[in-house]
């Protein structure tokens, strides 16, 4: 490329993720994690298997043609549901981070751009977040009885109910990282003479801070927004596996692993298979934002 | 530093006081009330038996109202009897707080160790093979789901070679010291290992950033040997900030702990926490809750005062 031609920073920094290695890899595993999970209704129509059909005769079956990794507890196909799983797991991760980000923004964007008394009330309350032992008070959220809070009976244990639980009460616990980078990032663009000249010519709060602050603090959160979708994911397996998040019919690879101290004797393979899954997208996800903070910093072009 | 110290504490005394109104107000929402489980043996009790019932335990009465009383209680050391145990709370509650920071002490010594070691051989050589290796080492243990770590072990060394027991604190008719470490072995290499993915990441890039300081130089130049190059002009000044981190996520190995002890079942707060919300154990749920939270306001309370006794130019 000739040095006279105007490289858009959006360039430059594909350009430098290309050359992470290890970010490149873990794009392709991703990939792959996601064929694998929407490939769930094809191959179940293929093998001629109802994912969510019990049968208490072909309990723990080997594989064999009709069930490539045999079959589970209540004889499903394990491979479906790892991929129907999958879809859940992911979607969480997904979700959740966009939830817990959506508060995080919020929080971080008003402390910044008012400071003063609501900057710090918001900041200790963010601080005493960070203080608290999360998976403690996930528990809790987890086993909260929603007829309590005003929802029907119908709705509470139905199974769309327990998937936007584990969606909300995560994103509830993990924003405060976002809302402190938010606030810094803020605080540096509120005197910004841009900023100055929009609040001269009359601009709202409100709008100054969806129009004028938050497009330019979002470049710098999505390393951090990376991550968040790892560590998510992290928690709606060991919530769902302790029997506080997704419930069964509707299986995830966290509650796939429920009755793990009985596999572990009596179908070893069983007990591995989800928790090596969590594991590789985590891992992908992780190495993805490493290569990402690679692409985002200007000093790492060397 | 007296006023800072001061300021700290009344600072993590408000947030105990914050949470503790927040947990007593969510351990209300969880299904079930007292009164529920008490009609369920006893399915003959008329409505008006239930209300009176409501009456004597005072769950008539405004949230605000019965906080009020609990914290009153709870002030004098008075925390409530524990359903499950039929034992008072603080009886359940104290032998397995022991147990929970005996895992966790044990736990975050040697994750600490470990990660000293990994995160000084990796900043040797930045881009290195080793580098490579413990890099790749320290993002599977901040990717790999605790549970699971603790599975996999289980799976091989005490189901597959049976060198170790994969449950309890201890074997029924033995129960000597050197039983009770064979137990704790499991649960204390998951607890560790889970962490110390993310202590090496803080130990190499602080010896990275150490090692290229001046002085650093200046101590080659005058023909000091590397060893003593990297661990005492070097380490000494990464170990600030580092141990400052480490101290700080040390109330974030409660959550490990919380599945550690779930999944070898040790008896320590963790499990007894999980076991107290799924037997509907209000009282012992919620004082639990709060002593997590305590023992992690404690962790970044000390954080802070090893900050400023470890950096000099630091007067708080």
């Amino acid at each position: 490329m000739s040095a006279d031609r105007a490289v858009s920073p959006w360039a430059l920094r594909w350009r430098r993720f290309r050359r992470h290695r290890a970010g490149m890899a873990s794009l392709f595993v991703l990939a792959l994690l996601l064929a694998f999970v929407a490939a769930a209704t094809p191959v179940a129509r293929y093998l001629h298997v109802d994912p969510y059909e019990t049968d208490l005769l072909s309990q723990y079956a080997p594989p064999s043609p009709d069930h490539p990794l045999g079959t589970d507890d209540a004889g499903r196909d394990e491979l479906v549901r790892l991929m129907l799983g999958g879809q859940i797991s992911l979607l969480v991760g997904v979700l959740s981070t966009l939830v817990g980000t959506v508060i995080g923004l919020g929080v971080g964007v008003v402390a910044g751009y008012f400071g003063r008394r609501l900057d710090a009330v918001l900041m200790r309350f963010t601080d005493g977040m960070i203080a608290l032992p999360l998976l403690p008070l996930l528990i809790v959220l987890g086993a909260l009885d929603l007829t309590k809070l005003g929802f029907s009976a119908e709705f509470a244990h139905s199974g769309a109910a327990g998937f936007w639980r584990v969606v909300v009460i995560v994103a509830l616990v993990d924003w405060t990282g976002i809302a402190r980078l938010t606030r810094a990032a803020t605080l540096a663009l509120r005197d910004r003479d841009y900023v100055r000249a929009a609040r001269a010519s009359g601009g709202r709060a409100g709008y100054i801070m969806t129009a004028h602050i938050l497009p330019n603090v979002a470049t710098p959160l999505i390393v951090a927004v990376t991550l968040t979708v790892g560590r998510v994911i992290l928690f709606e397996s060991v919530l769902s596996f302790l029997g506080f998040g997704i419930v069964a019919p509707m299986p995830s690879w966290g509650n796939m692993l429920n009755n793990a101290q009985e596999l572990v004797t009596t179908a070893p393979a069983l007990a591995i298979y989800p928790g090596l899954l969590i594991f590789v997208t985590v891992i992908a996800v992780n190495f993805l934002g490493d290569g990402l903070q690679h692409a985002f910093d200007p000093r790492s072009e060397r | 530093m007296k006023k800072f110290l001061l300021a700290r504490c009344g600072q993590a005394a408000l947030v105990l006081l914050v949470m503790s109104f927040v947990i007593y107000s969510l351990i209300g929402l969880m299904p079930g009330d007292p009164i529920d489980l008490m009609i369920a043996s006893n399915p003959g009790a008329t409505p008006e038996v239930v209300a009176h019932l409501r009456a004597i335990y005072g769950l008539d009465q405004p949230i605000l109202l019965r906080y009020a009383h609990w914290l009153l209680a709870a002030l004098q050391g008075d925390f409530g009897f524990s359903r499950t145990h039929s034992q008072p709370v603080m009886v359940v509650l104290l032998p397995a707080l022991w147990q929970t920071c005996k895992l966790m002490l044990t736990s975050f010594v040697v994750s600490v160790a470990l990660a000293f070691a990994l995160g000084v051989v990796a900043a040797l050589k930045p881009g290195g093979v080793a580098d490579g290796i413990i890099g790749l080492f320290a993002f599977a243990g901040i990717s790999v789901p605790v549970f699971w770590l603790a599975l996999v072990l289980i799976l091989v060394f005490a189901v597959n070679f049976h060198v170790l027991p994969a449950s309890g604190i201890s074997t029924v008719g033995d129960g000597g010291p050197w039983d009770q470490m064979r137990h704790l072995v499991l649960p204390v290499t998951t607890l560790a290992l889970a962490n110390t993915g993310q202590f090496t990441r803080f130990v190499r890039a602080a010896m990275i950033e150490t090692l290229r300081m001046d002085h650093v130089r200046t101590a080659r130049a005058k023909g000091a040997g590397e060893g003593r190059v990297v661990l005492v002009h070097a380490l000494r000044n990464a170990m600030i900030p580092v141990v400052t981190v480490m101290a700080l996520s040390f109330g974030g190995l409660f959550s490990g702990a919380l599945i550690t002890e779930t999944m070898f079942a040790q008896p320590g707060m963790g499990k007894m926490i999980y076991d107290a919300i799924l037997g509907n154990d209000f009282n012992l749920a919620l004082t639990g809750l709060l002593f997590a939270t305590l023992v992690t306001l404690l962790s970044n309370l000390l954080a802070d005062l090893a900050y400023g006794w470890l950096d000099p130019r630091i007067s708080l």
